[in-house]
């Protein structure tokens, strides 16, 4: 083996690594929290009474879930322009990846839903509680229990997602490193450390939300 | 516009839907064998053993699947092995599938019963019997529904291989697209094929979830 490691050259290059990873969290966040409001959303039309928005929803649902986040972005970036419809890197980088939460967020949602027995609903409407505050007392907190995991999940698989939109050049850590590597040619090393530096992002966040899960969700359920 | 949309591009994409086939089936038997020792390891009496491929399977799921790739195909050649694309992508995703259906059977294998291979121990079987003959065949049965699942992760994540320059189902849509200036057809194609492959599996293993939801 005549190659010759070498993670020097990459020092100087550590602000442009940070900042790529702050950006990846970025894109990842803000897609995760719109995700989630879409993914409730979706939630409510496929309850709701009109069959248009079920099959809607569930159509929504089942494209997302069964076609790859790769050509849904270059769907939306390269596809939509051509009808008009055009956006930067970034935003079509940012649409795609909400629309790929929310479309697993609401199957979470769903089953945090679904979990909850009606009794419960129908013992706090029999106290005389509003159904908001069988919501707010009853529901919310075994819901949220039950789906923390999933979602807290859902954010580290978008963390994860975010290197893909490197393929349209939206600027984050895979592109970053891309850019990089053509300064340097030192394409292995560059990798090493750009996936080493995901890989303590989601290390990180995982600690956290175990954290938590803990502080919060860790109660006898019987 | 180079040429028109034609039955060339439709044929094209096509071919790409064999080789996004090939390739996964190849990642996953070649991930289902090395899983099956990863989740016998996760499992094993050894705490060393243990930590390994709980190190191994953390690695795997902590990391982008594009970024695993890149260190296979740029790594390969540091290392002397100058292999295809073909050779890289497939030794980078059964190294990703191998940790995930690691995981998900090792599960499996926690979830029988321990009086189960207490009392294969009990008749005298050894770890491999015990293992072959009694544990892994439930354990197969009752992680079906999420192996099928991550099929469905795996067919789709096939498709990073196009951003290394493999020519599969989205490689050849993108190349279609860029030929024919028509990349709403043609990435709205590729989704279909897509899901084509993915929908009946995921129909299936929510099925399997079902049954396997009311049986307990």
């Amino acid at each position: 083996m005549t190659y010759q490691f070498d993670f020097g050259v990459l020092l100087p290059y550590w602000p442009q690594f940070l900042h790529a990873c702050l950006l990846t969290l970025w894109l990842a966040a803000t897609a995760v929290v719109c995700g989630f409001v879409i993914g409730i959303a979706t939630v409510l039309a496929r309850r709701s009474g009109m069959a248009v928005l079920r099959a809607v929803a569930l159509s929504y649902i089942e494209v997302i879930r069964n076609t790859p986040f790769l050509v849904q972005v270059f769907f939306i970036f390269f596809g939509l322009p051509t009808i008009g419809i055009s956006f930067t890197p970034w935003t079509a980088a940012f649409i795609a990846l909400s629309l790929n939460c929310g479309a697993f967020s609401a199957e979470i949602i769903r089953g945090g839903v679904d979990s909850i027995p009606r009794g419960q609903f129908e013992a706090g409407a029999a106290l005389g509680l509003t159904p908001l505050q069988v919501f707010r007392y009853i529901i919310l907190k075994p819901a949220l229990r039950i789906i923390y995991p999933a979602l807290s999940g859902q954010f580290i698989l978008a963390l994860l997602t975010t290197s893909i939109v490197s393929s349209i050049s939206a600027e984050e850590l895979t592109s970053t490193a891309q850019l990089i590597d053509s300064d340097l040619f030192r394409s292995f090393e560059i990798y090493i450390v750009a996936t080493l530096l995901y890989f303590a992002l989601s290390m990180i966040f995982s600690f956290i939300f175990k954290g938590i899960d803990r502080a919060f969700f860790s109660y006898p359920i019987k | 516009m180079i040429r028109d949309f034609g039955l060339l591009e439709v044929m094209s994409i096509l071919q790409g839907m064999w080789t996004t086939l090939a390739l996964s089936a190849v990642a996953f038997i070649g991930g289902g064998v090395f899983g099956t020792l990863v989740a016998l390891a996760r499992t094993s009496a050894w705490k060393w053993l243990r930590a390994l491929a709980g190190a191994y399977i953390d690695f795997f799921q902590g990391t982008p699947m594009l970024m695993q790739l890149f260190l296979v195909y740029y790594g390969l050649p540091v290392f002397g092995y100058h292999v295809s694309a073909w050779t890289a992508v497939a030794i980078g995703l059964t190294l990703h599938a191998s940790a995930f259906l690691g995981e998900i059977w090792r599960g499996g294998i926690q979830a029988v019963p321990k009086g189960q291979s207490e009392a294969a121990s009990a008749l005298g079987l050894g770890y491999v019997s015990r293992m072959r003959d009694v544990v892994l065949p439930q354990a197969v049965k009752l992680s079906f529904a999420p192996t099928i699942g991550f099929l469905v992760q795996l067919i789709k994540g096939t498709s990073l291989a196009a951003i290394i320059g493999f020519v599969e189902l989205s490689r050849s849509a993108q190349i279609a697209a860029s030929t024919t200036y028509k990349p709403l057809i043609a990435y709205g194609l590729a989704a279909a094929c897509y899901f084509a492959i993915c929908f009946p599996l995921s129909r299936l293993s929510a099925r399997y979830e079902r049954r396997f939801a009311t049986n307990t």
